[in-house]
């Protein structure tokens, strides 16, 4: 494990700089597909399972398969077996937020003691129920706390947070529009 | 074939200053300039735009300011008055009107191709300017026929736009100054922003200049900066060379009716779409600004400079409410100024040294192709390159090694005494 002056946040950044440098010369390498599959359940009721993805020039697999149930809560007249679709957006911004300041704070020797995000999207629900045409269907936006107590100063702990918004896959997938295709096998 | 040892392309300061320490180390050269003397600054800048650093810094080897102003910023045509007189001062022996179409190596050095005749040389040095087009996305293409889009290096005042509404997209020192002038022309105006360079004009007192010079920060070397693929690529700081020394910084294009909005990500169905990472790109230039002014101090904590006491500035107001998409159909936006940055132009170099990127492949101006150097790059040995006066000392040292390059050459007409 990478220690800088005995910091460990259990990241391993040394791992990562060097794939960082290796992939510079190797840019076909550095393609990954990260894949997913959905199966209808019953209602809106759904279970998704990921395991395996493409990345460094092979095929690649997860050490074991995850299983992901998604539903919509009672409100909604539904069973609610499992989160809306839409709150998986949120787990997904708020665990690639949370990796990457621990990640940018094992690199900077910060000392994390805990980080803790707290996320709010606010969803105006007539778009998806086409109730008003001007209301869009997704977030109108979103809002992340971090509680961070770590060794370092509130401007220090700042800048980790703003440096882990820069290079993270998720906040640039929800902040930038992405080409998305669906067709019909 | 005509034959001289070195070939320097282009006359701005850059070529002028290695056409200077080549002369004192009497090395036969030619200075090729496809117009005139400071070509980039008489015919490719915005009438209003003066020089970002004030008078006293502006130095060339054996030339500087010694007007009444040393505080003032000059305007385009000082500028070009100022180098035209180190051309005069230093006797650079510049051919202009003369245009290199190709630069190839030969065995024993390079075949340079001009659109007025071609001559061989032992050495090169490529000083034709880090700016010479600009860098527009892609996203330009779908813009809607009925926008006019321009940039800075076309943009020459408000009085050549059409009326209405400006789009700005880039927050570098060009956005801003542009944003800035067509909003006071009565426009209304929206920036665009990804990552941007926040700086205050003054500090403590001082120009914030002063403090980049005399702090040491600008002569950091290129070896010595921590991400230097990133320095090099680092957008100019936000600032204008105003009389008044005022600050043109997001909240004061803001307090101007400037409407700030994230960066252009895309142009779809006639709309322009925006990052809504806005407010992040507004911490990262905040948290910045704010680690350099904390090593101007401790600099100056160290010293008996004659400043004023420590300053911090307000952070910048992110917008209540931020748009995401535009329409580019609806008459609101009548132009699009792409204050998007600048690219050099290599197409002319027949010699593979240029990346994928279109960048140059070179140590500290030592091109990777024995004899080819280059100058006027940004962060090319310190990260004061590209500004006027960090020439001197690029210049001696590109043309200390270009001399030792030639003492090391064992047989030719040209060989020329160790150094």
């Amino acid at each position: 494990m990478t220690t800088i002056d005995g910091i460990d946040n259990g990241v391993n950044v040394q791992a990562l700089l060097d794939a960082r440098e290796a992939l510079k010369a190797a840019p076909e390498a550095a393609q990954f597909t990260w894949r997913s599959t959905t199966r209808w359940e019953n209602g809106v009721h759904s279970t998704t399972t990921v395991k395996d993805f493409a990345g460094l020039g092979a095929e690649q697999s997860h050490k074991a398969s995850s299983t992901f149930t998604a539903d919509h809560p009672e409100v909604f007249a539904a069973e609610d077996h499992g989160i809306t679709p839409i709150e998986y957006l949120l787990v997904g911004l708020g665990s690639c937020l949370t990796a990457g300041v621990a990640s940018v704070a094992q690199n900077r020797g910060i000392q994390l003691r805990s980080v803790e995000a707290r996320i709010e999207g606010a969803h105006d629900i007539r778009g998806i129920l086409g109730a008003d045409s001007d209301v869009r269907n997704g977030y109108n936006g979103i809002k992340v706390t971090f509680n961070i107590d770590a060794d370092a100063s509130k401007e220090d702990i700042e800048a980790l947070v703003a440096q882990s918004q820069k290079r993270s896959a998720v906040f640039d997938a929800l902040t930038n529009p992405t080409d998305v295709t669906v067709e019909v096998a | 074939m005509a034959h001289t040892t070195t070939v320097v392309i282009g006359a701005g300061h850059a070529g002028l200053a290695a056409s200077h320490f080549l002369s004192e180390r009497a090395i036969d050269h030619v200075v090729l300039e496809r117009g005139e003397v400071a070509n980039s600054w008489r015919r490719e800048r915005w009438d209003s735009l003066r020089l970002l650093t004030p008078n006293w810094q502006s130095r060339l080897p054996g030339h500087r300011y010694e007007g009444p102003d040393p505080d003032g910023y000059m305007t385009m045509g000082e500028v070009v008055e100022f180098i035209d007189r180190f051309a005069a001062l230093s006797d650079a022996p510049v051919r202009t009107g003369t245009a290199v179409t190709s630069v190839r190596r030969t065995d024993d050095g390079y075949h340079v191709t001009t659109d007025d005749g071609s001559l061989t040389c032992r050495t090169v040095v490529i000083a034709s300017g880090a700016c010479n087009q600009p860098a527009v996305p892609g996203m330009r293409e779908a813009v809607p026929a009925a926008v006019e889009q321009v940039t800075p290096l076309t943009y020459r005042g408000p009085d050549q736009l059409p009326d209405g509404g400006v789009l700005v997209v880039g927050a570098s020192a060009s956005g801003v100054q542009l944003a800035a002038e067509l909003r006071r022309s009565g426009r209304p105006v929206i920036l665009s922003t990804g990552e941007h360079v926040r700086l205050p004009r003054t500090y403590r007192g001082r120009d914030v200049l002063w403090w980049m010079d005399a702090s040491g920060v600008w002569d950091q070397r290129y070896d010595e900066v921590p991400d230097l693929p990133r320095a090099r690529q680092l957008a100019s700081p936000q600032l204008v060379g105003a009389p008044e020394r005022a600050t043109l910084d997001l909240n004061a294009l803001t307090a101007m009716g400037v409407e700030l909005v994230g960066r252009a990500a895309t142009v779809r169905d006639g709309e322009m779409l925006f990052s809504g990472g806005l407010g992040n790109v507004i911490s990262l230039a905040d948290l910045k600004m704010d680690r350099l002014l904390n090593t101007f101090d401790e600099w100056a904590a160290g010293t008996d400079a004659d400043v004023k006491p420590p300053e911090r500035f307000e952070p910048t107001r992110v917008p209540e409410s931020k748009r995401l998409r535009l329409d580019l159909r609806g008459g609101e936006i009548r132009t699009i100024v792409w204050a998007t940055g600048y690219r050099p132009d290599y197409t002319w170099l027949d010699v593979p040294v240029v990346d994928g990127k279109g960048r140059l492949s070179h140590d500290g101006g030592i091109v990777d192709s024995p004899g080819l150097y280059a100058l006027g790059l940004p962060v090319l040995r310190r990260r004061k390159s590209t500004f006027i006066h960090g020439i001197e000392d690029d210049a001696r040292e590109v043309v200390d090694h270009l001399a030792r390059y030639l003492a090391t050459l064992s047989s030719g007409p040209d060989r020329i005494g160790s150094t």
